[in-house]
């Protein structure tokens, strides 16, 4: 089981209720599409991702966003047991969307940036350093069942 | 693979950073050591604390390092070979921690930059990190 500092169980909760779901996930999704272009394969029914404006104003691509940040916001509310929360997601994302790992943690890096830019200077190195470590647990869990 | 506009976007975010390179710099490196502690390994011999003169001269180097990369980005290679060397024979860091510290500096511009800091700026950015990244690793082996 993962252990939680005081600080960070109360930086986490912190920081999701500060950001705006709606946004945040649709900008980071985008983010991940645009600046690394091979995670767009898993994405070939939703239409024009030809250029960064494209990715940007696409609906489907804002949508499944808002559907990633609710994922997430699992985590934020079990945070005691992310690994079970995450068992069934762990396997749709292998056995139905056959999704290389690896991806998980390019798409929480562009969150990480987007949480920083909406937040400024409130992301300071220990708010990063909490965030990075429960974000890391998420994509950790999502893996755990891919065999 | 970088577009002509990416190299001239480059620039003009690098050629902001050089007055703050102390800001940027000793922050990006400080937001490496809080997330990814072992980064920490290989500053035994320096006062990394938040704010201290060794943060602070250190941070500058690396930010005038890269801007000095950004004026330069089709000679790279040549441009690096002293740092690509110094980091080969001398520093020997194990390459995995360029990507931490490449991802501390745009969450440092991320957090800065705010909106300015757009999902181009980013993708141009991450791509110059990774390519003076791969020339200071050039010479390990």
């Amino acid at each position: 089981m993962v252990e939680w500092t005081d600080f960070e169980r109360a930086t986490i909760q912190d920081v999701f209720s500060k950001i705006n779901y709606d946004v945040v996930g649709p900008q980071a999704l985008a983010r991940c599409l645009i600046v690394y272009p091979w995670t767009q394969r898993y994405f070939g029914n939703f239409g024009n991702l030809y250029n960064a404006a494209a990715i940007m104003g696409n609906p489907m691509v804002a949508a499944h966003g808002k559907t990633v940040l609710g994922g997430l916001d699992r985590a934020v509310k079990n945070m005691d047991d992310i690994k079970g929360t995450y068992a069934e997601l762990s396997v749709l994302h292998s056995e139905k969307l056959h999704v290389d790992p690896d991806n998980f943690r390019l798409l929480a890096d562009c969150l990480t940036i987007v949480v920083a830019a909406q937040m400024g200077a409130g992301f300071t190195p220990a708010v990063q350093a909490a965030f990075q470590k429960f974000i890391a647990v998420a994509v950790s869990a999502l893996g755990r069942q891919y065999h | 693979m970088l577009s002509n506009t990416e190299k001239e976007l480059i620039v003009q975010i690098w050629d902001k950073m050089i007055p703050v390179a102390e800001d940027i710099g000793s922050e990006a490196l400080l937001r490496m050591f809080t997330t990814f502690p072992k980064t920490k390994t290989y500053f035994s011999h320096l006062d990394i604390s938040p704010n201290s003169d060794h943060l602070r001269c250190h941070g500058k180097k690396i930010v005038q390092a890269l801007a000095d990369g950004a004026r330069n980005i089709s000679t790279l290679a040549t441009t690096l070979a002293p740092l690509s060397r110094f980091h080969a024979y001398l520093l020997r860091i194990h390459p995995t921690n360029f990507k931490l510290l490449n991802h501390c500096i745009l969450v440092t511009l991320a957090c800065h930059m705010g909106d300015n800091f757009t999902p181009v700026a980013h993708a141009a950015i991450d791509k110059f990190l990774s390519a003076f990244s791969a020339v200071l690793a050039e010479k390990f082996r």
